[in-house]
């Protein structure tokens, strides 16, 4: 891909050349997941490649597929180096598949490395862009520090780990008591991951990397990369720390309820609404760290499902950003009259962001409420949770109004294509199918993640 | 199979709707389509009580064991009538009134039509909720659209308001779901539950769904969102919302909240029932001093629901079929007072009482219908709200759940002299005096508002004299409900 650059002089064969890759990328990733292996490597128990992981894996490319589809024009306005951007999103999804499917730290660690490195150049892709390069240095300053928590906890758990192993599964097990050392590798790579995954007091990264960076990448951050890390989240901790959830528990809650607290008051008070997805996307964040802490069944099938609807709906308002003149609340005035078909889509994102029932939305939040409700235990943050919620509502339907009650010209940059309008009602069909018959994503895993 | 084509008639109807691009077809399509929705809902009132025509119940989300379970008892028949025949009435009475962008209205008034049979016809939880929220979406985006001046902060806040307490009302759902035995949402396994759900559990989940249904309703201290929402939506709205909406948070009670805790019920109705009256009393008071027609009938109507409410938690026989004839006859009155409202505020460009005058000379036949609908609003004998507040009144009063039964009953009747004091009050400004400025240009009214007004009119009569065959649909369920509620006995 980073080469194809030098052959290939027409932006629109790069890009074709990407969503071939991806969709290559995505059928291969299917035929593994029914059973035929295309290509077998012996990977010494370094990666387990089960249908939770290959499952988190599709959802990643499928949403860059579709990202790629509904915003690969405005990728070509960033720079000029579009074969360039096409290899680094390449690189980060290499890095993601290592974090979907790591079955010991070490490769935990090369996954996350591999797809944050290519992030900050992204960030910093629009060259003369002061807050761009600001936000590519204070990223990669911050991502940097993180990453070094990381490995000293991955140290510590190594340490700790009686017969010197790093293999996740081999963590707790055949060990009565809790030593200090793997307490502080544990908390060590809580609060490094909890960094990537953008979750509060971990958080003040996000607004300026996402305002700062382009749009198109933003929108690549905040879905496909975020919702990456939680599958490896999940993971982590449910295959290395799930016996004995009740010692690292209440940090995880704690860091839920900080999360949905910063990220939906703070969203409240934004004037742009790029500004207000980034901490719409910290206040999500809140809400799939529920499913860290029950850990049971319904999560991780709720995880899975919050990521695709997520990821989907964040895609789609991103899209529909990306086409404004005014990134700000008023910019979005009379886009109902002037664009029906962008306004509707976009309410349909927007309301299943907030959770209304008939869209993915709703069932996403269920699955995450239900699962803490099950444990029996933390009901006062399933209370709180849920008023943040109504918190966000607020927020999102700013957007909803702007759009259909206010006067205003509601300018896009360019009138949008049809295939672009085709596309963004295929997403928002997609999430009300999902709203109705959310078995359709989730009978795909059920029958496994019960017998796991 | 009744309840379903109760649900889909207006919920295909009203997307068709969006599609029609002429003002008056969207009119009469969405008249058409409610008129069938009555003959069904008619339908389902001649099927004998047993008939599988009344129950559907379907597979829908077998991992969270929800399943798409529908049925019509007493109660939700009632209910279902009440939203049938409410629909075509409103499309009629408001048949003038011109809209901007008329197919989504009309879209959007079916959509919440879908919504609201959904939610009385909804026998499974998860799906009632489900219901429930989705007949609030399109009043929403109705009230935002079409309001009045300060259509948009005073839908949020109502928006809002009702969102938590749906949400709050969700945690509990899930919470009960997960104690029931082998992970049900359907309402038999709820009722029949066993091991009980313990008491003190009981405790807090009453209010955490009771929030809910009180905001709906709504009960003091409550209700604030609701005379500024009553205010600023268009009146068709209104109408949606104050005859029908209201009465999901009492269906909530009824059928979600008191069977399901009882426990939980008669330790608070207590609490309840004292909100309820300061409620009454409070929103009479209120009703006096407005000067304001929409606010006046908001604030009446929160003093009819508050009672109602009191006589779910009086736990007698007479007081919860008393509640269901009520709900009935509160959506019929109430109705009728909007549509009066909605006319004077049209043919003279003011609600404001105090500018108003003499109308009775001007249009008699106005006068006349309005005043059978005001005389129903304070429960004369002869009209239908006599039987349902009698029963009520009654129930209270014989009300062993309570110690203060006849506390309850002394300060709730004080309304009923209030209610008489503002609507007599109300008629006499706006019908009699000397004929003004505003009003020397009225004319009488016309066909479709004779024929929405008269249907109205009639059913008050009817219901009034006759209550008997209202009476014996209700009888089972409300016994079913209480044999639930006393679960000492």
């Amino acid at each position: 891909m980073m080469f194809s650059g030098v052959f290939l002089k027409s932006k629109t064969a790069i890009r074709n050349l990407g969503i071939v890759g991806l969709a290559l990328l995505l059928i291969g990733n299917y035929a593994d997941w029914m059973g035929h292996h295309l290509l077998v490597i012996e990977v010494h128990k370094m990666l387990f490649f089960d249908n939770f992981g290959l499952l988190g894996n599709s959802i990643a490319f499928a949403s860059t597929l579709l990202l790629v589809l509904l915003s690969g024009r405005d990728m070509e306005k960033v720079g000029h180096n579009l074969a360039e951007y096409y290899a680094l999103i390449f690189f980060t999804l290499c890095g993601i598949t290592l974090v979907t499917t790591y079955n010991s730290l070490l490769m935990l660690f090369l996954g996350i490395e591999i797809l944050s490195i290519p992030l900050y150049i992204l960030t910093g892709s629009e060259k003369r862009n002061l807050k761009g390069n600001e936000a590519a240095l204070k990223y990669f300053l911050m991502g940097s520090f993180s990453t070094g928590l990381m490995l000293l906890g991955i140290a510590f758990l190594y340490g700790a780990s009686p017969t010197g192993s790093f293999v996740i599964d081999d963590l707790w097990t055949a060990r009565p008591a809790v030593s200090p050392l793997l307490m502080s590798g544990l908390l060590l790579l809580l609060v490094s991951i909890a960094f990537k995954v953008s979750a509060a007091p971990f958080h003040f990264w996000t607004p300026d990397v996402y305002d700062g960076a382009p749009t198109v990448f933003t929108s690549f951050m905040a879905t496909v990369v975020k919702v990456s890390i939680f599958v490896g989240f999940v993971r982590l901790f449910d295959e290395g720390f799930g016996q004995n959830p009740g010692q690292w528990q209440i940090f995880v809650a704690i860091i839920a309820a900080a999360t949905l607290f910063i990220g939906n008051i703070t969203a409240v008070f934004q004037q742009s609404v790029k500004r207000m997805l980034a901490y719409s996307s910290i206040a999500q964040a809140g809400f799939m760290l529920l499913a860290l802490l029950s850990l049971t069944g319904v999560a991780k099938d709720g995880i899975l499902l919050y990521a695709a609807v997520y990821s989907i709906a964040t895609i789609g308002i991103f899209a529909v950003l990306m086409r404004m003149k005014d990134y700000t609340f008023e910019g979005f005035n009379g886009l109902a009259r002037k664009q029906p078909v962008l306004a509707a889509t976009c309410t349909i994102f927007l309301l299943s962001l907030a959770g209304i029932p008939l869209t993915g939305g709703f069932f996403a939040k269920y699955y995450m409420l239900a699962s803490v409700v099950s444990t029996g235990k933390w009901m006062w943050l399933v209370v709180f949770a849920v008023l943040c919620a109504a918190v966000s509502v607020y927020y999102y339907f700013r957007v909803i109004q702007a759009m259909y009650f206010k006067d205003g010209d509601g300018a896009t940059e360019l009138a949008p294509s049809a295939g672009f309008k085709g596309m963004l009602v295929l997403l928002a069909a997609l999430i009300v199918l999902l709203g109705v018959f959310p078995q359709a994503l989730l009978s795909q895993l059920q029958y496994f993640v019960y017998t796991w | 199979m009744i309840p379903v084509l109760l649900i889909v008639i207006p919920l295909a109807c009203g997307l068709f709707g969006f599609l029609l691009k002429s003002e008056r077809g969207a009119r009469s399509w969405a008249l058409l389509s409610s008129l069938i929705t009555l003959a069904i809902a008619l339908w389902g009132l001649s099927v004998h009580k047993g008939s599988p025509l009344l129950k559907s119940n379907v597979e829908w989300l077998p991992e969270l064991g929800c399943r798409f379970a529908v049925g019509l008892d007493g109660l939700s028949t009632i209910l279902t009538l009440l939203v049938a025949v409410s629909f075509p009435l409103i499309f009629i009475a408001t048949w003038r009134t011109q809209y901007r962008k008329a197919w989504n209205f009309f879209g959007l008034m079916l959509l919440s039509q879908a919504g609201l049979m959904g939610v009385f016809v909804a026998t499974d939880a998860l799906l009632f909720y489900f219901f429930w929220e989705l007949a609030l979406i399109p009043v929403y985006f109705l009230c935002s659209q079409w309001g009045g001046e300060r259509r948009i902060p005073v839908t949020f806040k109502f928006f809002i308001y009702t969102f938590v307490g749906s949400l709050l009302m969700l945690v509990g759902l899930i919470w009960i779901y997960w104690h029931t035995p082998g992970h049900s949402f359907a309402m038999a396994d709820w009722y029949n539950m066993k091991p009980k759900i313990a008491a003190k559990d009981q405790m807090w989940l009453f209010w955490i769904l009771f929030v809910a249904f009180a905001i709906k309703m709504p009960i003091w201290p409550l209700h604030t969102w609701q005379p500024d929402t009553y205010e600023q939506a268009p009146t068709a709205v209104t109408m949606v919302l104050s005859a029908l909406m209201v009465k999901m948070g009492l269906f909530g009670v009824m059928r979600w909240l008191a069977p399901v805790v009882p426990e939980g019920t008669w330790a608070w109705g207590d609490t309840v029932s004292t909100a309820c009256i300061i409620g009454m009393i409070y929103a009479s008071l209120v009703a006096i001093k407005q000067d304001d027609l929409k606010r006046l009938v908001a604030y009446s109507s929160i003093a009819h629901v508050g009672l109602m409410c009191l006589a779910i938690f009086a736990t007698t026989s007479i007081g919860m079929q008393g509640v269901m004839i009520q709900m009935f006859n509160h959506g019929i009155n109430i109705l009728g007072m909007w549509v009066a409202v909605d006319l004077i505020e049209r043919k003279t460009g003011t609600r404001k009482i105090s500018q108003l005058g003499g109308l009775a000379q001007k249009a008699p036949g106005l006068a006349i219908l309005l005043v059978v609908v005001a005389l129903a609003n304070i429960a004369l004998p002869l009209t239908n709200a006599f039987i349902g507040e009698f029963l009520l009144f009654s129930g209270v009063f014989t009300s062993t759940a309570t110690q203060y039964n006849v506390v309850f009953t002394v300060t709730a009747a004080v309304t009923i002299i209030l209610g008489a004091i503002y609507t007599l009050n109300m008629i006499k400004r706006v019908f009699y005096g000397e004929v003004n400025g505003v009003t020397a240009g009225v004319t009488d009214i016309r066909l479709n508002e004779k024929v929405a007004l008269g249907v109205i009119v009639v059913l008050i009569i009817v219901v009034g004299v006759y209550p008997k065959p209202v009476l014996e649909l209700t009888k089972e369920t409300a016994d079913f409900i209480l044999s639930k509620m006393n679960y000492k006995l």
